[in-house]
């Protein structure tokens, strides 16, 4: 695992199926009375927020409460990107006061990036949405829910998603949930195809790991689950199509089409949903939709990167087996937090 | 005035030979002259070149002296071997009235390290809908007959047409911004492959090649003359070349950069590589050296645009856009021109010196290095090899994106009407 964790594109296949293993482990933590760990006591976690986004916030925050972190909450709305200093300033600030990780979110592609490698901070940075770039923990929490649903919860421990076909529709030009999927469910071995409008599709995408398509009614049938964006109604004004109730009939999922799914094909959507629009009531509330599963699974996911980026000193749960149980491989348990070399 | 005898240096590259200067001319050329009252300059091995002309400079002052004055900008200027800068005319004020071209002009001359041309904008406060009073800034002292709001395209098809007639009064050029407003919103970056990786807002090749398109159309259905300042797209030289071989009056220039540095560096998100227009593809650059070579694109101008330190120590999207470029321009056309064969060094006299000085109607500059010339003179170290530091800049600020990359070839002295302005890599 590197220092930081930037992009779904920094990570390797070993590096994601370890995150994804460890937040399987986290899990469980939900399931108990007293759902808290003592891993990261004494360190502080810092959520500095430039952007809105109270479901990634509090997802966090549980996470970082649940390894018994000091949490400090940093709201900085509005005054992000009109003067760049306040990102630099701020993260000084943090630095002084002895941070040892920060989580940011931020409406500037690149700023976390930024915040790693200029020298301005040394805490730990893990990205939580950077402008149109990427949202590394959401594609972290998609692929573990898919892992579970298409794997399977016990099966699935140290395997990756190879040969599964995912689809993602919708606003993929503005969307950092979809770069951060693409780039790391293939390199869990998936097969991606983004179906979108050709306005929302950016250009350049050719030389993405994955196909494009125009066509959601020809994609359907081969897909094991199909992943919805969010589509922000100001997109109509700016001409990326002509009217909602277009978009709905062509690229929106409704009862009929979620029917011309395999039977075991889910429905994701990284939320908030618009209804109506881009998914209907009857899908969103099916059986298949994820949503729900999607929340649980993203507080172990980020559970299970704050623990690794930040290699607690303590085992991250205590076991009545041996863990490396889990990792047959040599070179995954030298990596695994659950050795003994790390207590 | 003393005489000043330059020994051995290669004119524009040819066989060694002596200049001798003499009151602010070159009195003599040729071989074995007399040094007899004249301090000796030794140029063996040495290229020497007619002062370099920059159409495009950006001094800041008036308004914005924190990132450049015009001392500092034009000190800038002589340590890159320029003898001759046109200043762009996007200050606070804007130069849109001859009082602040005629201050502009006036502070050049005071300073006297390089003669400072000002360019005036098309459009009041550069805002793209009136007019500026380009015939009262052509007659002021400063004598201005280049006219642009670059930073900004003049957008208005029917604004770009007036200004592009009006201008036939005296013989003025409007040099063109190119970039389609709308199709450039949130632009961050070229738009490419490394964009939609990136997720930073692209600006398409086409927002430059449409509006090139339009005002080459317009240049000629009025039949007057239009400049091209920083082309950076195959496709617009496709458009250039085109409409050169159709008789019309255009010229086009391309930055330093623009002949090295790609987009592919913008995925270290550093700003220092955030320019406007942005760093295209390898394709591009390739394109851009080729047409530069045979003809197509005229001349390097830098866009020598200074920012101060905190405008670029910053997240991507907050981060000013340009580099500093007068102090290393030459060092790249001699990597990306000369030392690849595509150009000589009478070709880089021609495009960095004679032809900008056309263009912009610079007298005295970019005259042939012979008897009975202004002596503008810059001479190149061309062995010379080193890394780029900026904190030896003499610009007051340091964007440049070549920090610590080899490049090849110094100025060492350069002369300004006889006058040294540089000696020995130093400041007069």
């Amino acid at each position: 695992m590197q220092r930081h964790l930037i992009s779904a594109a920094d990570l390797t296949r070993d590096d994601a199926v370890l995150i994804l293993d460890t937040a399987e482990e986290m899990a469980r933590v939900a399931d108990r009375p007293i759902k808290k760990l003592p891993t990261l006591r004494g360190r502080t976690v810092v959520n500095l927020f430039f952007e809105d986004s109270t479901r990634t916030r509090i997802s966090f925050e549980a996470a970082e409460k649940r390894l018994s972190a000091d949490v400090i909450n940093f709201t900085a709305k509005g005054s992000s990107v009109s003067k760049g200093e306040s990102l630099k300033d701020t993260a000084q600030t943090l630095e002084a006061m002895g941070v040892d990780a920060v989580v940011i979110r931020h409406g500037a592609s690149g700023a976390p990036y930024r915040l790693a490698t200029s020298g301005w901070i040394d805490a730990h940075v893990i990205n939580a949405g950077d402008g149109t770039h990427q949202h590394p923990t959401q594609a972290l929490l998609d692929a573990f829910t898919m892992r579970r649903r298409l794997v399977g919860r016990d099966a699935g421990i140290g395997r990756d998603l190879d040969g599964r076909r995912i689809t993602i529709v919708g606003d993929v030009l503005h969307s950092r949930v979809a770069r951060s999927n693409v780039d790391l469910l293939h390199t869990l071995g998936a097969e991606v195809t983004l179906v979108a409008p050709p306005t929302l599709v950016p250009v350049g995408v050719e030389t993405w790991p994955c196909e494009v398509s125009y066509d959601l009614d020809a994609v359907l049938p081969k897909s094991d689950a199909v992943m919805m964006l969010r589509v922000q109604r100001e997109r109509m004004n700016a001409a990326f199509f002509p009217t909602e109730r277009e978009y709905s009939r062509r690229y929106g999922l409704d009862g009929d089409r979620m029917a011309r799914m395999p039977e075991h094909a889910i429905v994701m959507h990284p939320g908030p949903m618009v209804r109506g629009m881009e998914i209907t009531a009857e899908v969103a509330d099916s059986d298949r939709c994820t949503v729900v599963e999607q929340v649980a699974n993203g507080v172990s996911i980020r559970m299970a990167v704050l623990y690794l980026l930040l290699g607690g000193n303590e085992p991250a749960v205590t076991h009545t087996r041996p863990p490396v149980a889990h990792h047959p491989s040599d070179e995954r348990s030298a990596h695994t937090p659950f050795t003994a070399e790390e207590k | 005035m003393s005489k000043t005898l330059i020994r051995g240096a290669k004119v524009l590259g040819g066989e060694p030979q002596d200049v001798l200067i003499d009151g602010g001319i070159i009195a003599e050329v040729g071989a074995g002259l007399s040094a007899e009252g004249a301090e000796v300059v030794e140029a063996a091995g040495k290229v020497l070149l007619p002062g370099l002309v920059d159409l495009h400079t950006h001094l800041r002052e008036p308004g914005r002296e924190d990132s450049e004055t015009v001392l500092t900008g034009t000190r800038a200027a002589a340590s890159g071997g320029y003898t001759a800068v046109f200043a762009m005319a996007n200050t606070f004020p804007v130069a849109d009235t001859a009082g602040v071209v005629e201050q502009v002009y006036r502070l050049g001359q005071e300073h006297g390290y390089c003669d400072v041309q000002p360019i005036g904008a098309v459009t009041v406060g550069l805002e793209g809908r009136k007019l500026a009073e380009l015939g009262a800034m052509h007659e002021s002292a400063a004598g201005v007959t280049v006219f642009s709001d670059d930073g900004k395209c003049v957008d208005d098809a029917v604004i770009m047409r007036r200004a592009l007639e009006y201008v036939k009064a005296f013989g003025g050029v409007v040099a063109q911004h190119a970039q389609e407003p709308r199709l450039t919103e949130g632009a961050q970056m070229n738009e490419g492959v490394v964009s939609a990786e990136l997720g930073l807002g692209g600006w398409p090749a086409v927002a430059e090649e449409s509006i090139i398109a339009r005002d080459v159309l317009l240049a000629e259905h009025v039949g007057s003359r239009v400049h091209i300042c920083h082309l950076s797209t195959a496709g617009s030289v496709e458009i250039v070349r085109w409409a050169k071989s159709r008789g019309i009056d255009v010229t086009a220039e391309v930055t330093p950069h623009h002949l090295l540095l790609t987009d592919e560096l913008v995925r270290t998100y550093n700003p220092v590589y955030k320019v406007n227009p942005p760093l295209r593809t390898e394709r591009d650059v390739l394109a851009l050296r080729e047409a530069l070579a045979d003809g197509t694109i005229d001349i390097v101008a830098t866009d020598h645009a200074p920012h101060p330190h905190e405008d670029k120590d910053c997240e991507w999207a907050a981060a000013a856009m340009g580099m500093v470029g007068l102090e290393t321009a030459l060092s790249v056309v001699q990597e990306t021109m000369v030392d690849t064969g595509l150009l000589t060094w009478a070709g880089v006299a021609e495009r960095m010196s004679a032809k900008p000085a056309e263009i912009g109607q610079a007298k005295g500059h970019g005259r042939p290095v012979s008897a009975g010339e202004p002596a503008n003179l810059t001479l190149v170290d061309t062995a010379y090899r080193g890394s780029v530091d900026p904190a030896g800049f003499a610009s007051r600020s340091r964007n440049t994106p070549y920090e610590g990359r080899e490049l090849p070839g110094r100025v060492t002295h350069t002369w300004l009407r006889g006058k040294a302005t540089l000696v020995d890599g130093k400041l007069t």
